[in-house]
């Protein structure tokens, strides 16, 4: 029986996929190993004597040599053992856990305002191109990629909440909040990532549609008597997705783990702001845990942007 | 007689060059009727299109109308609004495009296309209807499955398939008037006759005026009512089609019609005990194993001689160009160069080897680096080969470009884009004799170009010919080249060689029945020709 080449292209990716998170294992474990210091004695401090600084390696196991660790560490991860945290000897599925939640939360609230806000733009940039409309929404969105996250986050934060006090400086996010309190808590991060990863996507798109106008087949609908906007949204739209959709992945993946800083500035209880934590304590399993857990979040969105760029591409789909 | 369907007057139309405003179109008058086709013919820049899209009230980006009238159906079309122009185009006023794989949008399927106007734009019916619709009008253009074949996406269907959908797309408002340009010179001769027989049986029944936009005069000779003859934007002459083709007025008609008698003078046959330049001895080639592509290709090319090698696209010539060159080893027989065997692979084989076989390409656009000068393109092979630096590489690059006739002063610093469709011709001749080669493969090089243009491109390889005393081999779909330039012809089919022989031997009958139909299917100038051509296929 032959499969569905969308099957036979996931399946592949998918491998590809699995075989670049184990080059990430590599890169993460190696590099760690390379950061100066002994993670033992920072721990303990200064004052441990050699005989509590020993106990202290054998019982992590770091009295063995890298290559053996990093085995038993790829051994715990393929069967869903990330390890326990120095700091506070607790599960790190468990810690990653909650954080990573509050983490896709954040971006999927940035996100459900940055990508349509930006196709929408991208789109009527395109459609009124060389316009005020269209020069202002490039100034505008250039400006506010060009500054840095933190700069936005703070002026966000002078203007919005100490000035003018409409909502709060510190993403302070209870167990027992509603999902109403979350978004107002958690507004002047959300519109910081909205200010950063809009700009990108919104010129993208702008372009992958100006960079089709010139297509025979655009012509030709115009010559149909189709208006501008069905032109743009009907013909050159659909040939614009695949370059558009790999843009948005990539940019929701930056939501995903570009926030640190965003998460950092306001206080938000996220993965990024425990990975800052966990490299302040030495908690290297729980770092380690972080990037893999960013890693594979990278891939994945990736993964799908193949994927839906393949399948909004009848050339692709109908070859066997 | 009643008012014309379509009249324009005193029509100029400007064209952006830099800074300036340059005339493409320069007071052009045209009348056309209801149910009448007028022919729109001349060489590539005359202002063919220009004219056809301004019929439709469009002007592309770079152009713009400077002066005059055009009225359709006693509405002034230049100044109606945007959104009333759009309600006329697709509507009453259709548009048939050259290279219907460009004009089809490629993330739709043909019905959803071809029902785009009459249902959602002009809103005249719904979809059921357009699809009947569809499917009777795909149908009278002879497609195969006409049920099934508009739900299928452009790419998984046949250039000229392609060219009859749209044809029916064009007629799917049912409009007063229909501007074909140039809609079958992407196209084999033997897949031409059925789109030109289909496209006119179905003006025919719809009585739909038509503007038909080409470069061939047999082609518009068997479409058109009249003939408007176009020379870089100005009207040469009109006639009615019949007068026209007996009785042309303006020497520049005179010097269309005469290009087509152009034959070479026929060479003596080689001695038989010469040793040829090139062999192909019973060559076999595949991309995918077991899918062979050539099969038992054989023939003989001597110094100083031409061999065409003539068939339909998919019949191999292609294939068989890239066998010669090493770029595709065969996977059956060898190429032999002056009795030596070639080595199959381009790696293996030696500067000299290679110096020897030079190619030219169909389209000179993209075979020629856009980023480099002249100087650069054809200094490369010289430098490459022979070895030559400083003021003699200067030299050999000059004396190149005179044996092309080309200036040197003028061309040698230009990088391609600021050429002529022609020049850039040349310039690709000029590259492949930099290397100094015995053989030389041609293919399709003046399938791109007009018959005056490739007329004279013909006349310099003639002579580079007989100065070198080169060998050429000539790919081509284009039996006028043949007769103009071949010594002898090979005929591909399905990747075998089908029929072999001198070429006055080949033209005279009688003919394998695959070359008696790609003869056949060539136009000619009598009007009659293509329904008599068709109606005698219907009977056989």
């Amino acid at each position: 029986m032959r499969m569905h080449p969308l099957l036979t292209m996931t399946l592949q990716r998918l491998g590809f996929g699995l075989l670049t998170l184990f080059a990430i294992t590599l890169l993460i474990f190696f590099a760690i190993e390379l950061l100066p210091g002994d993670l033992a004695q920072e721990v303990l401090g200064q004052s441990a004597t050699p005989e509590t600084v020993a106990a202290f390696r054998e019982r992590l196991g770091l009295d063995q040599p890298p290559v053996q660790r990093y085995l038993a560490w790829l051994g715990g991860i393929a069967q869903g053992d990330l390890g326990t945290s120095l700091a506070n000897g607790r599960e790190i599925a468990g810690l990653l856990g909650a954080r990573l939640g509050n983490t896709l939360f954040l971006a999927a609230y940035a996100a459900a305002i940055a990508v349509p806000l930006a196709l929408v733009l991208g789109l009527l940039a395109a459609l009124y191109r060389g316009s005020w409309f269209d020069r202002t929404v490039n100034v505008a969105t250039l400006s506010s990629i060009s500054f840095p996250e933190y700069f936005v986050a703070y002026i966000l934060m002078l203007l919005l909440s100490v000035k003018w006090g409409l909502f709060p400086s510190i993403a302070d996010i209870g167990p027992d909040a509603g999902l109403g309190t979350m978004l107002y808590r958690t507004f002047l991060p959300a519109l910081t990532l909205v200010l950063v990863v809009t700009a990108h996507m919104m010129r993208m798109t702008r372009a992958a549609i100006i960079n089709l106008l010139a297509q025979p087949y655009i012509e030709m609908a115009r010559l149909k008597g189709a208006s501008p906007m069905r032109v743009i949204l009907r013909h050159a739209l659909p040939n614009a997705l695949a370059p558009i959709i790999n843009v948005v992945a990539l940019n929701l993946a930056y939501l995903v783990t570009g926030v640190v800083i965003v998460e950092v500035v306001f206080v938000y209880p996220g993965l990024g702001q425990l990975m800052v934590d966990s490299v302040t304590t030495r908690d290297i399993p729980l770092v380690q845990a972080c990037c893999l857990v960013f890693a594979g979040i990278y891939i994945l969105l990736n993964l799908c942007a193949d994927l839906l760029a393949i399948a909004t591409n009848p050339r692709l789909m109908s070859r066997r | 007689m009643t008012d014309p369907l379509l009249s324009i007057r005193d029509l100029w139309i400007e064209g952006r060059q830099g800074r300036d405003w340059q005339p493409i179109v320069k007071g052009i008058d045209l009348d056309l009727h209801r149910g009448e086709v007028l022919g729109l013919i001349g060489e590539s820049g005359a202002g063919k299109s220009t004219l056809g899209l301004a019929a439709m009230g469009y002007t592309r980006d770079g152009t713009r109308i400077a002066g005059g009238d055009i009225r359709f159906d006693g509405q002034d079309l230049l100044g109606l609004s945007a959104r009333r122009r759009r309600a006329l185009r697709g509507k009453r006023i259709a548009y048939v495009a050259q290279s219907a794989a460009a004009n089809f949008n490629p993330a739709h399927r043909l019905i959803d296309q071809y029902a785009e106007a009459p249902v959602a734009i002009h809103h005249l019916m719904k979809r059921p209807e357009a699809l009947r619709e569809a499917q009777a009008l795909y149908e009278t253009l002879r497609l195969p499955n006409p049920q099934e074949i508009g739900f299928r996406y452009p790419h998984e269907v046949s250039g000229g398939q392609l060219q009859r959908a749209m044809t029916a797309m064009a007629m799917a408002c049912k409009p007063d008037l229909i501007i074909f340009d140039e809609p079958t010179t992407a196209l084999d001769v033997t897949t031409q006759i059925e789109v030109l027989s289909a496209i006119k049986g179905a003006v025919r029944e719809v009585g739909t005026a038509a503007i038909y936009i080409t470069h061939d005069l047999a082609v518009v000779a068997q479409m058109a009512d009249r003939i408007k003859i176009l020379l870089r934007g100005e009207e040469v002459e009109e006639q009615e089609t019949s007068a026209m083709l007996s009785a042309p007025q303006e020497d520049y008609s005179r010097s269309l019609w005469a290009v087509r008698s152009h034959a070479a003078p026929a060479r003596p046959a080689p001695p038989a005990e010469a040793v040829p330049v090139l062999r192909v001895r019973d060559v076999g080639a595949e991309y995918t194993r077991g899918t062979p592509v050539l099969q038992e290709v054989g023939f003989d090319i001597h110094a100083g001689r031409t061999l065409a090698v003539v068939g339909e696209s998919g019949s191999g010539k292609s294939t068989l160009a890239r066998v010669i060159t090493g770029l595709l080893p065969p996977s059956d027989g060898a190429i032999e160069l002056d009795g030596a065997p070639l080595p199959p692979q381009l790696a293996g084989r030696s500067k000299d080897q290679l110096r020897q076989v030079q190619m030219i390409y169909q389209s000179a656009d993209t075979a020629l680096n856009p980023k480099q000068t002249i100087r650069e393109i054809i200094g490369r092979p010289i430098r490459f080969y022979r070895g030559l630096r400083g003021a003699a590489l200067e030299d050999r690059i000059r004396e190149l470009l005179t044996a092309i006739e080309l200036d040197p002063d003028t061309f040698i610093d230009r990088r391609p884009g600021a050429l002529s469709g022609g020049q850039k011709q040349r310039i690709g001749i000029a590259r492949a004799l930099a290397a100094e080669p015995r053989v030389i493969l041609c293919d399709e090089v003046t399938s791109a170009l007009d018959q005056i243009v490739a007329e004279g491109i013909l006349t310099l390889l003639r002579r580079l010919q007989e100065e070198h005393d080169l060998a050429y081999i000539f790919i081509t779909h284009d039996l006028a080249t043949v007769r103009a330039i071949a010594d002898d012809v090979v005929v591909m089919q399905e990747g075998r060689v089908v029929e072999q022989a001198p070429r006055d031997a080949m033209f005279a009958p009688p003919h394998h029945p695959y070359t008696e139909q790609l003869l056949g299917s060539v136009p000619e100038m009598d009007p009659d020709w293509l329904d008599r051509t068709v109606a005698q296929r219907a009977k056989a």
